[in-house]
């Protein structure tokens, strides 16, 4: 029984994939989708290469013994089709992305920038902001510790 | 039993509209709901009074073995009276504390009612995981409650405070009731009771981790901090919540589970020393108050260590006596907290520095008040004298333990004098304090327990017949509960204690430095507060390590442990010592070398359509392979994905620069690359692992067999996705519809279902001609942007495309092709439509919503695969319907062709919306831009189009 697993379509794969990690690590979302484009053709490969190689998988055109295996050709039929609508979503962000910043390059996270600035800093990133002051509270039972007060001056 | 739940739960339900109605004053027929449990705990006196219990159980979740079971005994009926009782009155006096129209009653109406039902439920509950769930729900609701006043950040921060640390304690006793459950085959109660014991560090976990619950719910150090801090709730709250009810329940479940575990590993020196030493803390830090409601609530800490004590230690004596206490603190102390809640709703404030004279001016109060406190000082001929006594009589062999309690009897006596002082006292150069009238519902729930408490005294028999019947699960009891006893050592003690504190009060002017200075070792926030913030800066820490907010970086250390660890398993497998053959056929080295050298070349592309190109070729390549494979519906389908995709792809390039930005970081280059190489070594290894471990044999042989008889098609793939694997398709089809939804959002800026574009100015001229002419891209097109070879060719093929397709869909079933690959021809053709004519051209061709076209078909998909429900088989299975047509003759249908056909709409709808989103929408924005003299251009920042 031939798999149709052969030492140049696993070089192919590799390549494929290796090329496709390389874009997919850039910042530019353009690359990021060509690189994922890659991936996806490695990675169908991959699955259609892990069964055997034969003929058309119609009744009546081959023998089934002879036929190529039908299930990881459903996969990646499934597999294609996603990727066609994963690029387009992702192509629409760029364009997004475009009409927003005038570019389509993956900035740093706001927010997550922000919490390594607090940690250098040695704040905590919980404010309870909101609410009286603890002196104007009539029924104060306790009132806040120093450092929780201190730690509510955050934004806003 | 289960009906006062539900009378609880309809209450509770009900609570928010009534209050709606009628204000605060709602809270009189909400009373019923507690006043019902109080009554039917009266009626069922008889039934415990023998040492009897009152079961109900009703099957719940049997697949957990969890039965609603509910039992009652002397320990739950004593609590039910407790809950119900003092649970009616808090409700009657909330009537009047809190002022119509105030914000937040409804709120609280519902939680304070759905609180007495959970606490009902922990009480009655004989199965512990079911204690276990009401426990939590208590807990939830006590949350909801100390938080009453949301606006308040003082409140907010006690609430959660409250909520951490008993949901800790909590989840603690879950694991300890679960070992025990666990070891003895059961989680009810009773019967657990009677199974043995698990022996060794099992139990003593078991025993540690269910102490834990209970004495964080009871405040028992070194849990205390919570419930000081919790006092920023209302006084109706504090009473039951902090009085009454919850802080019980970790006193409950010490005296349910005692009678087993209290001679097990660490319980009785754990309970002892915890409650003993909170005791003595909580009477002296009731000393140094000012806030005659904090005074309270150290005082409450200081008799909960006692009743921890007391009721944990496990000796007939101590469990008579124990329960007593409970009784007689729960009267006092809501009592009290009732009062305090009067004086601070007439006068404004509970500081005692402030009040003057209240005796003179509110006589019933001062009574009130002067039962209540005597009663908790333990004076004749009160119930919480009969308490006190039988306590010290119980520990007369245990002369340390006694000690301290005698002590903590003084420090007791001494603040309750306080109280008196502090609320009733005249104090000079204070203005006298004039609480207006105080309306009866307020001040009658005090004085009735003032009162109770007065008469439980003379009739203490009674209470020591009752609840003798638990007290004798430990053994004989020598003990009694009376009110002379004789002249004892316990009288002599009790005495001493009332003398000792009345000392103490008398010496507060040259205590008062001792006082200041000696605070208790960690403040009710130090503890708590330093903990928490410690958890803060690590999560903010561990935060800023583990998520530098950078894309690359997650990918990069995503796709390193793909080549780590899986790839290091494979150097342990060394899939290359495989012998493989070099090649198959050889046009398959070819096709597979154009496709690496274009990926390559695809890597190093500055220009983002060469890129594109490249990368498209590999995709084509691909799409050869699966030919030499043996796989047409593949090969077919990507190479329409793959046309597709470029097409879609030019449109967006159309507005992105031309070029790829420069970076101008070597290093982080190399280091991608590197990463790169790594992984696709990684993956190629996989590949040959993973092609060369087959030992089974596949289940896709069958596959050819089952389509013919099962899926009546001879196209094995197609019958596959529409039969043998149609789940996995209609999730397929389903993301289809998601991404094509998010396409839209991404790019319309306003609704995408608002009226499609028509043409601005319809030519009149071309109609009048009296020749139709379709495909008018000249009336809209700018003669720039008009190509006459596309419009002809377009004109040609399209409606042969648009016929293929269809060919495509009802011929995939037994020839390559089907509902995936019909769609993306019929697509290509509305894309070429589009390409030659423009956005008004589309909309012409194709004059329906795409978001209609893509519910369409999914409904069409799901609806067929429903359909083989009529046919009698399940969901997505293929019936074969026989038919039979003029001119035909005998044909079927398999009505998986429906499933196709809603495929073949979605992959047509996904490609409206993309052509209508990344096509027409942003040929729009760029009309827009054009006509405003470059106004979009002046919103973006640096765009370079």
């Amino acid at each position: 029984m031939s798999t149709g697993a052969n030492l140049v379509s696993f070089v192919a794969i590799g390549v494929l994939v290796g090329c496709g990690v390389t874009l997919l690590l850039e910042r530019s979302l353009s690359r990021v989708l060509l690189g994922i484009i890659l991936i996806g053709n490695g990675v169908n490969l991959l699955i259609i290469f892990g069964g055997r190689a034969g003929g058309a998988p119609i009744i009546g055109v081959t023998e089934p013994a002879a036929m190529s295996d039908a299930l990881p050709q459903a996969m990646v039929l499934t597999a294609i089709v996603i990727t066609f609508g994963f690029t387009a979503f992702l192509l629409a962000i760029s364009y997004r992305s475009w009409y927003l910043t005038g570019d389509d390059e993956v900035p740093d996270d706001v927010e997550d920038r922000q919490i390594v600035r607090r940690a250098a800093a040695k704040q905590v990133s919980t404010a309870d902001l909101g609410g009286e002051g603890a002196d104007e509270d009539p029924e104060q039972v306790f009132p806040p510790l120093d450092h929780r007060s201190r730690r509510d001056e955050g934004p806003g | 039993m289960l009906v006062l739940l539900i009378l609880h739960l309809v209450a509770a339900l009900a609570a928010p509209l009534l209050v709606r109605r009628w204000g605060p004053r709602a809270c009189y027929p909400l009373a019923v709901a507690p006043a019902a449990a109080f009554g039917w705990a009266v009626v069922r006196t008889p039934a415990v009074a023998d040492g009897g219990a009152v079961v109900e159980t009703y099957p719940w979740i049997p697949q957990l073995g969890l039965d609603l079971a509910l039992r009652l005994t002397t320990l739950s009926w004593l609590m039910t009276l407790l809950i119900g009782g003092i649970g009616a009155l808090v409700l009657v006096y909330s009537a009047r504390y809190f002022r119509p129209g105030a914000i937040g009653t409804a709120r609280y109406a519902g939680v304070m009612v759905a609180f007495a039902g959970a606490m009902l439920g922990l009480v009655l509950a004989d199965d512990l995981l079911l204690l276990y769930v009401c426990w939590e729900l208590t807990t939830v609701f006590s949350y909801l409650l100390i938080g009453h006043s949301t606006e308040r950040r003082s409140s907010r921060w006690a609430a959660a405070q409250a909520l951490m640390v008993t949901t800790l304690g909590g989840l603690a006793m879950l694991i300890g009731f679960i070992m025990l459950g666990h070891h003895g085959g059961t989680y009810r109660w009773s019967e657990l009771a009677e199974r043995p014991l698990p022996g060794g560090a099992y139990l003593v976990t078991a025993v540690l981790l269910i102490l834990l619950g209970a004495l964080s719910k009871s405040a028992v150090l070194p849990f205390t901090s919570w419930l000081p801090v919790a006092m920023a709730a209302p006084t109706p709250v504090s009473a039951y919540l902090h009085a009454a009810a919850m802080v019980k329940a970790g006193i409950y479940l010490l005296g349910l589970l005692a009678p087993v575990l209290a001679a097990a590993g660490p319980w009785r020196p754990v309970v002892l020393v915890a409650g003993l030493v909170t005791m003595l803390l909580g009477g002296w830090a009731a000393l140094r108050q000012t806030d005659l409601k904090l005074l309270l609530a150290y005082g409450t800490v200081s008799q909960l260590g006692l009743l921890a004590a007391v009721v944990g230690v496990g000796t007939p004596d101590a469990a008579l006596a124990g329960f007593g206490a409970l009784l007689a603190h729960a009267m006092f102390k809501a009592a009290l907290f009732l009062v305090v809640g009067v004086i601070d709703h007439g006068a404004g404030t509970r500081d005692l520095r402030e009040l003057s004279g209240l005796w003179r001016s509110a006589p019933l109060l001062a009574g009130v008040t002067l039962l209540a406190a005597a009663s908790m000082a333990g004076l004749p001929p009160l119930v919480g004298f009969v308490a006190k006594e039988a306590v010290f009589a119980a520990f007369t062999d245990r002369p340390l333990v006694l000690a301290v309690l005698v002590a903590g009897g003084a420090l007791t006596v001494a603040y309750s004098i306080r109280f008196l002082w502090g609320a009733l006292a005249t104090r000079p150069g204070v203005p006298p304090t004039d609480l207006g009238r105080v309306a009866v519902p307020m001040v009658a729930p005090p004085a009735l327990l003032a009162v109770v408490g007065l008469v439980a005294g003379p009739a203490a028999g009674v209470l020591d017949d009752l609840l003798r019947p638990y007290a004798e699960l430990f053994g004989g009891v020598h003990a009694h509960l009376a009110i002379w006893s004789g002249f004892t050592p316990a009288l002599g003690l009790t005495a001493l204690a009332v003398a000792g504190g009345a000392v103490l009060f008398a010496l507060r002017g040259p205590l008062a430095p001792a006082l200041a200075r000696l605070r208790s070792p960690v403040g009710p926030l130090q503890g708590y507060e330093w903990i928490t913030h410690r958890f803060d800066r690590a999560a903010v820490d561990i935060t800023s390590v583990t998520q530098r907010g950078s894309l690359p970086q997650y990918l990069g250390l995503i796709l390193i442990v793909l080549a780590a660890v899986p790839g290091g398993a494979l150097l342990l497998i060394r899939p290359w010592e495989q012998r493989l053959a070099l090649w198959t056929t050889p046009v398959q080295p070819v096709v597979l070398l154009v496709i690496s050298v274009a990926a390559v070349l695809a890597v190093g592309a500055r220009r983002r359509l060469t890129a594109m190109l490249l990368v498209g070729m590999t995709g084509y390549g691909t799409a050869m392979i699966f030919v030499l494979h043996g796989a047409p519906d593949l090969a077919l389908t990507q190479f329409l994905v793959e046309t597709v995709t470029i097409a879609v792809f030019v449109l967006v390039l159309r507005r992105l620069p031309e070029r790829f930005s420069m970076r101008p970081l070597r290093i982080s280059r190399w280091i991608r690359r590197a990463i790169g190489v790594t992984v696709g070594a990684t993956v190629a290894g996989l590949a040959v692992a993973a092609a060369t471990a087959r030992q089974a044999r596949t289940i896709s042989e069958e596959f050819p067999h089952l389509a013919v008889e099962h899926g009546y098609g001879r196209n094995v793939v197609n019958v596959t996705l529409v039969d043998i694997r149609a789940w996995d398709t209609l999730g397929e089809l389903s993301v289809l519809v998601a991404a094509a939804t998010g396409v839209a959002s991404l790019v319309f800026q306003q609704s995408r279902t608002g009226p499609r574009p028509r043409r601005l100015e319809p030519d009149r001229q071309e109609t009048q001609a009296g020749r139709p002419v379709w495909l008018r891209g000249g009336a809209t097109l700018h003669e720039r942007n008009r190509s006459i070879v596309l419009e002809v060719i377009t004109r040609l093929i399209f409606h042969t495309a648009v016929l293929f397709s269809l060919y495509l869909l009802f011929s995939g079933h037994n020839a390559p092709g089907g509902g995936f690959a019909g769609g993306l021809v019929a697509s290509l053709a509305l894309t070429m439509r589009y390409l030659a004519g423009g956005r008004y051209e589309l909309a012409e061709a194709a004059p329906v919503g795409a978001g209609t076209i893509l519910g369409g078909g999914l409904a069409i998909a799901v609806g067929g695969g429903a359909l083989s429900l009529l046919a009698g088989g399940a969901v997505l299975q293929s019936a074969k319907i026989n038919l039979w047509a003029p001119l035909i003759g005998d044909f079927y249908l398999v009505t998986s062709l429906f499933f196709d056909v809603g495929v073949y709409l979605v992959v047509i709808g996904l490609a409206l919306d993309v052509l209508r989103s990344l096509g027409a929408e942003v040929d729009r924005n760029i009309e827009a831009a054009g006509r405003a003299d470059g106004g979009l251009a002046v919103e973006r920042r640096g765009g370079a189009a």
